[in-house]
């Protein structure tokens, strides 16, 4: 019976060691591949201290093991062990390894804890991003540039990109896992600073990592990391001016609708998530992935996006402050063709 | 008879409400406890079914915030706190060889404003506004400005009233430990269990007031319109994240040093071995316990709070890792040598050990800040409390619950429906969380409502749910051992283990009202089992038989609580809801009426003097507590 336990408590870990170990994730949004430098350093602390804990771990499974197998009661057995009161020798060495070993980590821990915390916010050569959250976006400002975004953080690869982070409402947290780990988003005076860099060209993954409402889940944006030509090209196409819809009558909609919070160029409001360039986002409302080859059922065309998201946000995003505007089939069909091929033309 | 004046008994329901033994005091927190443990755990597979396959819409968004905000809440303080209430209640007095605790009247209020508060947080389900921000209610969305409902009322209101039954709770053991012992019970004699509900209180005792600020502050910004927490009006949210975690730290270590007491009790009766290291033991139960002070800020590694705070809370948190160690080889290092018997309150015990170890290194784990910056928040950390919450803590309820069964109700559980309760709970356990470190390493969030599909996620969250699944499972055989066990006659002997080391196991399953007929003389740490050895079958009494004095019951502690209650409820409907009385809002006008109540109550105890009543010698017999 106890031998059959014995195995009983392995083979489920043996074979959950085996799944886990195939399976990573995703190299666009697991820590456990970084993509950059600061996670590449968060990673190297968490391999560290996983390789600690897996010797703690085994010792203390194997004599565990050992004792429940070695010293199971016969049956029958009437005798009175030893009652042994301690022992200084094998209470000093459970004392002092687990102090060598936090020494280990603890030495590398500090080092890292002063590195990542560098401020490059003063540093001329890094790209300055304010991020600031809101219930359930994320607005990007290159305050150097003088543009603003939204959903998908578009960066120079290689270059050091230094994060401020704060919240217009409640707390949040900006998560990037396979660059660079996360910082709160927090309103008021707290504002965080952060730093990474993407040295490979790519679409990495990011979230809200702190609860935040209803669709705290779907909070989710995109880091672009793109060659600096590229970069260049985004920061001038931004701010070039936008063409409105032709047809005057989804214009008209558009202006009077739409406008009033969002905003296309040089046009419109500030309060919301700018458009500008919405046609060459990978996602529409950061969950919805634009692509022509759908296979999920968050996934589709851009113009299908920006239908299904405009006809009806709080279904797809279940508590955001998008209403459900009042538009006819045409001005709707007319909207989401005007800004699925609202495109920024700077990749090649 | 020889009575100073009538004896006031009851029987049946009213026994039960103006109780102020603790030992049935211990049971009614045990089958309140035990209800919201069901309450909670159902709340969680909801939870799981929710997320058992991506963009699942089972519950909606709203819900199920609602249904996670619920869950860890009423796991901590409606669920594990009263099933630890319970235990200790049932079983110190005993062990330390005393008739009571020190306030007895104190104790039936702890017990009823914890369940009061308990009930009031659950009203949130059926008046339809839930708090949904999570059990940490961090500030501003706890505010009224993102949370306009009543349900953040619930949390505040419900949890202050319950955390009254905790604090007086504590006060009331540490009195008791320090001043109850029987004549030669040194402190350094005192079971390990003692010695962790010991230490317990008194981080009850340091930690809960800061919750009690923190709730205060926020249902001033709720009630009154105050402004600590919301930025907007010049209040500072970090402000509530330290608040709650100076208390919230503590606490996790007030939940898990009665588990550590448990398992040092079932390891070393069912290896009939001294626990190993006893004073290092002791040693590390009050290290852990200071240091658990000292670490609060690693819940707030992401808040910005610097990389000198940030380095300082990494190495303190660290070091809590070399008391934890020195426990767990003391453990190991009392089954070595021993003679192991796998009761199932053993298996609850020996599985508790590796279990407990797994969530500990992932603690050291999340302690380096840097890494945390990648756990925070994300499913590693959801499995890491839940290895040392479940893995730790429930394991070692269940190892109490089974060990001292027979004791608190007389009759042993069925020991086959115990270790299928234990392997299934066990095996449920694993599945539901170890996969969630990788889910939390690959990046996903927690406290997310649905993920997307092609992130890598589905096939580990389906394992989680079976295993969710499981874990009912074995809280289903659980509950059925309990139904069939009490059908069974109350034969429970004395020592039903028949290795037992301490004093409860020298008197009658269960105890007498009195407890002991004759304050037994304590000669040294594990009392009954050095009787034993030097050939005694019972201890030395301290004293000749005498009558006994016992407390009177009292129905006062119930309607103290009943008053904070409406109160509770009264000020949560004071703008407007209720309209008005005489030009007050009504809501005020109930909440006055509800500390009236409590108050009239208070007087009414403070200027009736009640001197109790003896039971005198020609009545002791060995009669138990009904259950």
């Amino acid at each position: 019976m106890n031998r059959w336990q014995f195995f009983r408590k392995l083979a489920p870990l043996l074979a959950l060691m085996v799944l886990v170990l195939s399976a990573c994730g995703r190299s666009d949004l697991s820590t456990l591949r970084p993509q950059g430098p600061v996670a590449e350093e968060q990673f190297g602390l968490m391999k560290l201290a996983i390789s600690i804990m897996l010797i703690v771990i085994v010792v203390v499974f194997a004599i565990s093991f050992y004792v429940i197998i070695r010293f199971r009661r016969r049956p029958g057995d009437k005798t009175i062990p030893k009652q042994v009161e301690g022992n200084h020798k094998l209470e000093i060495i459970w004392t002092v390894i687990p102090i060598i070993l936090l020494i280990i980590l603890g030495v590398p821990t500090i080092q890292s804890v002063f590195n990542l915390s560098k401020d490059h916010t003063k540093d001329p050569e890094a790209v300055k991003v304010v991020v600031t959250a809101h219930q359930y976006w994320w607005e990007f400002e290159y305050p150097e540039l003088g543009i603003k975004t939204a959903q998908e953080l578009v960066i120079p690869k290689g270059k050091t990109i230094s994060i401020e982070a704060k919240s217009a409402d409640v707390v949040h947290s900006f998560w990037i896992p396979s660059l660079a780990g996360k910082v709160d988003a927090n309103p008021g005076a707290n504002e965080n600073i952060m730093y990474f860099s993407a040295p490979k060209e790519g679409v990495y993954l990011g979230k809200c990592a702190e609860l935040c409402g209803p669709s705290h889940g779907l909070m989710d944006f995109k880091v672009k990391s793109v060659d600096e030509a590229s970069f260049d090209r985004w920061t001038a196409a931004l701010q070039a001016p936008v063409a409105l819809p032709s047809d005057p009558a989804i214009k008209e909609a558009f202006v009077s609708k739409c406008l009033t919070c969002h905003a296309v160029g040089d046009q419109g409001g500030p309060a919301f998530p700018n458009l500008t360039g919405i046609g060459s986002r990978e996602t529409v409302g950061g969950i919805l992935v634009n692509t022509d080859d759908p296979e999920y059922s968050n996934e589709g065309s851009t113009y299908d996006n920006l239908h299904r998201w405009i006809e009806d946000p709080q279904a797809v995003k279940p508590g955001t402050l998008m209403p459900q505007v009042e538009l006819t089939p045409q001005e709707l069909d007319g909207i989401s063709k005007y800004l699925s091929e609202l495109t920024l033309d700077y990749e090649q | 008879m020889a009575h100073g004046h009538a004896v006031k008994r009851y029987s049946g329901l009213m026994d039960w409400l103006t109780t102020v033994d603790h030992k049935k005091i211990g049971i009614l927190y045990l089958i309140a406890g035990g209800f919201f443990f069901l309450v909670g755990g159902l709340e969680a597979l909801l939870i799981r079914i929710q997320l058992w396959k991506p963009l699942n819409d089972f519950v909606s968004a709203d819900t199920y915030n609602e249904l996670l905000t619920m869950h860890g809440t009423t796991m901590i303080f409606l669920a594990a706190m009263p099933v630890i209430f319970a235990l200790m209640n049932a079983i110190v007095p005993l062990q330390i060889g005393a008739r009571d605790v020190a306030y007895p009247f104190v104790n039936a209020i702890g017990f009823w404003t914890f369940f009061f508060g308990a009930v009031l947080l659950n009203v949130s389900w059926f008046t339809g506004s839930v708090p949904d921000g999570g059990w940490t209610a961090y500030a501003p969305f706890s505010g009224t400005t993102f949370n306009g409902d009543h349900g953040f009322d619930y949390y505040v209101l419900g949890l202050q009233i319950a955390g009254i039954g905790t604090l007086v709770g504590g006060i009331n053991f540490l009195v008791t430990i320090i001043n109850m012992r029987a004549p030669g019970m040194t402190f350094m004699r005192m079971p390990m269990f003692t010695w962790s509900v010991f230490i317990t209180s008194a981080l009850i005792l340091f930690a809960f007031p800061a919750l009690t600020v923190g709730l205060a502050a926020l249902m001033f910004d709720r009630v009154f319109d105050a402004n600590f927490f919301d930025p907007s009006g010049g209040g500072n949210a970090v402000l509530w994240e330290h608040i709650f975690w100076i208390f919230g730290h503590p606490e996790v270590y007030i939940l898990i040093l009665p588990a550590f007491g448990v398992i040092s009790e079932v390891v070393s009766t069912f290896s009939r071995k001294r626990l190993f290291g006893y004073s290092s033991m002791v040693f590390a139960t009050i290290l852990i316990g200071f240091l658990g002070f000292m670490v609060w800020a690693h819940h707030m590694f992401t808040t910005g709070l610097g990389p000198v705070a940030n380095g300082l809370f990494s190495i303190a948190t660290m070091l809590i890792a070399v008391p934890t160690g020195i426990k767990i080889f003391n453990w190991l290092f009392t089954l070595w040598g021993g003679s192991i018997t796998f009761t199932a309150a053993n298996l609850f015990a020996v599985g508790f050990i590796p279990t407990f170890v797994m969530g500990g290194v992932t603690g050291v784990m999340l302690a380096a800040a840097p890494a945390d910056f990648q756990y925070h928040d994300s499913y590693f950390v959801v499995a890491h409390f839940h290895y040392v919450i479940v893995g730790g803590l429930v394991l070692g309820l269940f190892a109490g619950l089974h060990y001292w069964w027979p004791k608190m109700f007389g009759r042993m559980l069925n020991e086959g429906l115990a270790k299928l309760t234990f392997w299934t709970f066990f095996i449920g356990f694993h599945l539901t969380f170890f996969v969630q470190h990788f889910l939390g390493l690959m990046g996903m969030p927690r406290r997310i409502w649905t993920y997307l599909d092609g992130l890598g996620f589905n096939e580990m969250n389906l394992i989680s749910t079976i295993g969710a699944l499981l874990m009912g499972l074995g809280t289903i055989f659980f509950l059925l051992n309990v139904v069939i066990t009490a059908f069974k006659p109350k034969n429970a002997a004395n020592d039903p283990w028949e290795d037992g080391r301490t004093l409860e196991w020298t008197i009658p399953s269960p105890a007498p009202e009195y407890n002991f007929k004759q304050t037994p003389l304590v000669r040294g740490y594990d009392a009954y089992w050095k009787e034993k050895m030097d050939g005694h079958t019972e201890m030395t009494p301290a004293e000749p038989i005498g009558s006994i004095h016992m407390p009177s019951p009292s129905i006062l502690p119930l309607f103290m609580a009943i008053g904070l209650f409406i109160t509770g409820l009264g000020l949560m409907y004071s703008h407007g809801e209720w309209g008005k009385i005489a030009g007050i809002e009504a809501g005020f006008v109930v909440g006055g009426i509800g500390l009236i109540i409590t108050f009239a109550c208070m007087i009414i105890r403070s200027l009736i003097d009640d001197h109790g009543f003896h039971i005198e010698p020609e009545e002791l017999q060995d009669k138990g507590v009904k259950a």
